[in-house]
């Protein structure tokens, strides 16, 4: 066997590693002070350094693949409106060894414990306060410790169920614990895409290095979430904030690789202290919520009044132990900065033991002792908000030399603002390899590791998400602005077991039925369906226009007047290729659609996210006419993938059932209006042609009337023909099939007003003659289609 | 003094709303020693959903009621007899200015008469420069914190007119006081914000006062709706004292508490739908009569 330094390909001195100085006084995770390679590292690097720079490219580019396929993204904030940034990979995962690892995950444990302790007490009674083990202004004034909590005891006797810690590696190699997460940890979601993303491109290195899967973190949870059920029949949520979140994109991935319903606060509603969700198949209860909204939103009642996006009476199903909340409400004024002061010496009181990882050293500047501490030595803290919540190296940091401030300034700062200040010392972290064009460069490195309260007790997630600088200095500043996520590999000596989320069969296999489908998110997918088709609608409508344009230019000006006040009703103004109007009515899709993307393939969301963006890049070069007509077709195929994606791919249940609805509906609405204008005994010339052709049926009507066109057959195949998919009669029998199997509302009585129009509109289109079909009639037709679409909202979307 | 307290509360909604629930904080409080609820009603018309009645942290008795969809109109009638005894306070205990925050920090408790509640900044009342420095200026003289609480609410009671149209209920209390009108919650309000600047922990009070005046007294301003005014932590010893800056008084008989808070907003007399809808009128009728205890 060779030793590392025989290695050919672990030298140091060439390739891609040529670069790699860290910076001196810190710990690099690839390299020991005497810059050889740590043995964690040598079968990764063996591997990396051994692939060509083509093949090295070829295999980075398979991760960014796979993130983009999945749309992976989050939400940045940041002057002006927010926008999607796709996911930051740092290719190179973070390697740790098995048993170093195991260190670590018992310090978080036993952290764990003592967070848990602390909960207890600040929303128990108080005894810590009052053996003076914490100042009780430090309490009071949190905005975060949350009153009415304060003797709210757990349904289950656990206030925390799943927690995350940011760590780091100090100069001296030890982990320190940098931030606490109990609010609403994310990242956890994201760490489950970095793995399958980085594992893509180093498959075979993967495969060989022992890494234990993640999966059975989550499978324990999500058991441990079902089996916090008192009510069988009910289920469990996770409440989120909304699309606007800066995380939507994890909680709607969590809830889809959990199979638990995504909720917002005004799908729930309480009742008789039982939390409900409000569903096209009536109220159904909610007996366990993961919550990823902070504390104070979830009721507006109870807590903060100015939120919009809580359930009024939450606080009360908590009171009256109606609910587990995961976790508890007010676990947000755990992360408190100034609180890890106090922590080392409340592990004692409450655990009779020291911590086993230490946090950043921390002083509350409340205390006349803690002033004086700061005072003698303010080169090395970084003075900040005492409540502040977030990680060290969030917002804005008041390091003496950053602040400008005289030592004497800093003094007077103290004695006025103590209370409100905290002093930490400044973190330097550790180092670990990242690819900086081409070269392996070190860049800081923290650590987010999660833990989840399971049957067995706390469970470390093994592996986590590591969040890598964007620049080469070790410490906080780096992280501040950008930075890129990587995975984090646990190498173990011997193979792991292959786990998975399927478990295995522990009793006779039985059928579940699917639940039922949210309100919110089948008013979303009745949208969904609704503005895909009128992009649709569009789309056919202008192409037919461009084609004219170029076919026969001014000649074509009547016939052209005649489709203005259906491009008039669209919002739309055709003189352009690619309008402004189609691109609105793709992004109210797209809008819908990401409120459901729980609920579709992520290969349908990136066919109508390529379709949108293919769209946008039209709109900004197209001209009029032939070019415009060309772009059009290009769309209309692009449209017809997402289409078939759907089609193909989604389950046949409630919530395919709200978009096909939506389809049927305003592809009827669609056609009764185009035929109203252009099959109207006035309109001009050519005008039942240009009908045919955008009703996508010029082969058909050949094939069945031969050459002849004339209103009556024209109306015969548009209107009522069943078997053409484009006719209004087809659109009327999907939505009738489709409204018989939704559930039957019984508050609304049977049969309901809706299934009495939709019988009613249903039977007088297909009686009807299409000689009987003027104008007048397809109008007042189409008013009767708009009709069902409020029913429909009325029995089942609000 | 026995009172006999009815408060009628009526809402009439210009469409109808959807199911709702509500907190009304409108029942007197027991406080050992000063004030004992011997009856009380609270009736509702519709009758609600579901109805319940708990302490909230402070104390404070809710009624919550979950109100069924379609409602137009609510009236919501608490009736209650209340024994009260209360006088000012006779000398003055309280701590001298500077020995307060160590006083303060010596308090090893977070139940709700600690006075660690009453001194950071709350939701509704964030930390103003106008009013700390009238705070200061007021209170130049004063040397203990029971005289410069009275010292504070005579001079905003001097500086601020009572005007019930100037203010809505949602008004930061800075804005009423740059524009030295208001009604009593904007007075308890800015007058706590000034006593917390100067280091003096405040609570809002909310409550009755009565409606008759005694024979040979003046009319108490603020008398035909609900009341409000301020509670100060004034030291060990000494404890908590009430002040009324809208008129000018130590809290006495004619005051009855339903509730305190760090601000409006922990002890409004009506919180849930019925104030986030905004499409509505509402009234509230108060009417406090004396009776001769017996």
């Amino acid at each position: 066997m060779q030793t590392a330094s025989s290695d050919p390909t672990l030298t140091f001195a060439t390739g891609m590693t040529r670069d790699y100085r860290p910076p001196a006084a810190t710990q690099d995770e690839l390299v020991d002070a005497r810059g050889e390679l740590r043995p964690v590292w040598r079968g990764f690097m063996r591997h990396l350094l051994a692939l060509s720079e083509d093949e090295r490219t070829k295999r980075l580019a398979r991760a960014d693949q796979y993130l983009m396929d999945s749309g992976v993204f989050y939400r940045q904030y940041g002057t002006g409106q927010s926008v999607e940034r796709p996911w930051p990979l740092s290719h190179i995962p973070v390697l740790i060894a098995e048993g170093e690892w195991q260190g670590l995950s018992a310090a978080l444990i036993q952290r764990a414990d003592l967070l848990e302790g602390l909960m207890a007490d600040l929303y128990g009674e108080n005894r810590l306060v009052a053996e003076g083990k914490l100042p009780a202004g430090l309490i009071a004034a949190n905005p975060e410790w949350l009153r009415p909590m304060v003797g709210v005891r757990p349904r289950d006797g656990h206030y925390l169920h799943f927690l995350a810690f940011e760590i780091g590696r100090g100069p001296d190699g030890n982990w320190w614990v940098l931030a606490d997460r109990a609010q609403a940890p994310s990242g956890a979601g994201y760490a489950l895409e970095n793995r399958v993303a980085t594992s893509r491109a180093f498959s075979e290195v993967y495969a060989g290095m022992n890494v234990p899967r993640l999966a059975g973190f989550f499978r324990d949870f999500r058991d441990q979430l079902q089996a916090l059920r008192h009510d069988p029949q009910a289920r469990v949520a996770i409440l989120t904030p909304g699309t606007m979140n800066e995380t939507y994109y994890e909680h709607a991935y969590i809830a889809r690789y959990l199979g638990f319903t995504l909720v917002e606060g005004e799908d729930l509603t309480v009742a008789g202290d039982r939390l409900l969700v409000r569903t096209v198949s009536g109220l159904r209860p909610v007996d366990v919520l993961w919550r990823r909204m902070d504390s104070g939103f979830a009721d507006p009642v109870e807590l903060n009044q100015m939120s919009r996006i809580g359930t009024p009476g939450m606080v009360s199903a908590l009171r009256a132990q109606g609910l587990t909340m995961v976790n508890a409400l007010g676990s947000g004024v755990l992360e408190t900065r100034a609180l890890m002061a106090f922590l080392p010496k409340l592990a004692q009181d409450l655990l009779g033991a020291d911590l086993m990882m230490p946090n950043i050293a921390t002083w509350w500047c409340g205390g006349a002792g803690e002033r004086q501490a700061v005072l003698a030595d303010p080169g090395r803290m970084v003075i900040s908000d005492a409540f502040a919540t977030g990680l060290p190296y969030d917002g804005p940091l008041q390091g003496l030399a950053a602040s400008g401030l005289s030592h004497a300034d800093l003094a007077a700062k103290l004695a006025t603002e103590g209370p409100q200040l905290v002093a930490q010392e400044a973190v330097t972290l550790s180092t670990t390899p990242a690819l900086v064009e081409g070269r392996l460069q070190p860049r800081p490195l923290s650590l987010r590791v999660f833990l989840a309260r399971t049957a067995q007790g706390w469970q470390v997630m093994p592996g986590g998400f590591g969040r890598i600088g964007a620049s080469p200095e070790p410490n906080a500043i780096a992280m501040q602005n950008g930075g890129n996520a990587a995975d984090v590999w646990i190498v173990a000596d011997k193979p792991q077991p292959v786990v998975s989320m399927v478990a295995p069969p522990t009793a006779a296999y039985r059928r579940a039925t699917p639940g039922s489908l949210p309100s919110r998110a089948a008013d979303n997918l009745f949208w969904l369906g609704r503005y895909v088709e009128r992009a649709e609608g569009i789309m056919r409508l202008l192409r037919a226009r461009n084609i004219r344009l170029a076919e026969a230019g001014e000649a074509a000006t009547p016939l052209l007047a005649a489709m203005d006040p259906l491009f008039d009703a669209l919002d739309t103004k055709p003189e352009t290729g690619v309008p402004a109007g189609l691109l609105s009515a793709l992004g109210l899709a797209i809008s819908s659609a990401g409120h459901v993307r729980d609920r579709f393939s992520p290969d349908a969301w990136q066919a109508l996210i390529d379709l949108n963006k293919t769209a946008a890049r039209m709109a900004t070069k197209v001209s009029p006419g032939d070019d415009a007509a060309r772009a059009l077709s290009a769309l209309l195929r692009k449209l017809t993938g997402f289409s078939g994606l759907v089609h193909e791919n989604m389950y046949r249940f409630l919530g395919w059932r709200f978009l096909t609805i939506g389809r049927h509906h305003e592809r009827a609405m669609g056609m009764a209006a185009n035929l109203a204008v252009l099959a109207d005994a006035k309109a001009p010339e050519g005008a039942l042609d240009l009908m045919i052709e955008v009703g996508d049926s010029v082969m058909t009507h050949r094939r069945r009337f031969s050459l002849q066109t004339s209103r009556v057959t024209v109306i015969d195949l548009l209107a009522l023909d069943e078997m053409n998919p484009r006719s209004m009669r087809y659109q009327l029998d999907g939505m009738a099939e489709q409204l018989r199997l939704l559930p039957e509302a019984d508050e609304y009585g049977m049969p309901s007003d809706l299934t009495r129009a939709m019988l009613r509109l249903h039977t007088d289109l297909a009686t009807t003659r299409p000689e009987d079909l003027t104008t007048q009639a397809i109008w007042a037709l189409r008013g009767r289609i708009a009709g069902l679409s409020d029913l429909l909202t009325g029995a089942y979307l609000r | 003094m026995l009172y006999q307290i009815r408060l009628v509360i009526d809402y009439v909604f210009a469409r109808p709303t959807g199911a709702g629930r509500q907190q009304f904080r409108i029942l007197p409080a027991s406080l050992p020693g000063c004030q004992t609820v011997a009856s009380e009603t609270v009736t509702f018309s519709p009758q609600p959903l579901e109805r319940q009645v708990f302490d909230d942290f402070y104390g404070t008795r809710v009624v919550q009621a979950v109100m069924p969809p379609g409602l137009t109109k609510l009236t919501v009638t608490m009736k209650a007899s209340v024994i009260r005894r209360a006088a000012p306070p006779e000398f003055d205990m309280s701590a001298r200015l500077p020995d307060l925050p160590d006083q303060i920090a010596l308090i090893r408790d977070l139940g709700p008469e600690a006075p660690h509640h009453f001194l950071p900044p709350s939701p509704r009342l964030l930390p103003s420069a106008a009013i700390a420095a009238f705070a200061r200026s007021a209170t130049a003289t004063a040397t203990t914190a029971r005289a410069a609480t009275e010292a504070l609410g005579r001079a905003l009671h001097a500086e601020m007119t009572f005007d019930a149209t100037a203010t809505e209920v949602d008004t930061p209390p800075e804005a009423a006081f740059v524009g030295r009108h208001g009604v009593c919650q904007d007075f308890a309000q800015i007058m706590i914000a000034g006593l917390r600047s100067l280091g003096i922990p405040a609570a809002y009070v909310a409550g009755y006062l009565r409606t008759l005046p005694p024979p040979g007294k003046p009319r108490l301003e603020g008398a035909d709706a609900m009341h409000a005014w301020v509670r100060a932590w004034t030291g060990a010893e000494s404890g908590w004292v009430e002040y009324d800056p809208t008129n000018a008084c130590w809290v006495a008989e004619d005051h009855i508490v339903v509730g305190y808070g760090r601000d409006y907003g922990d002890v409004a007399p009506v919180i849930g739908m019925l104030r986030l809808d905004g499409n509505q009128k509402g009234s509230h009728k108060v009417d406090i009569r004396p009776e001769t205890e017996g």
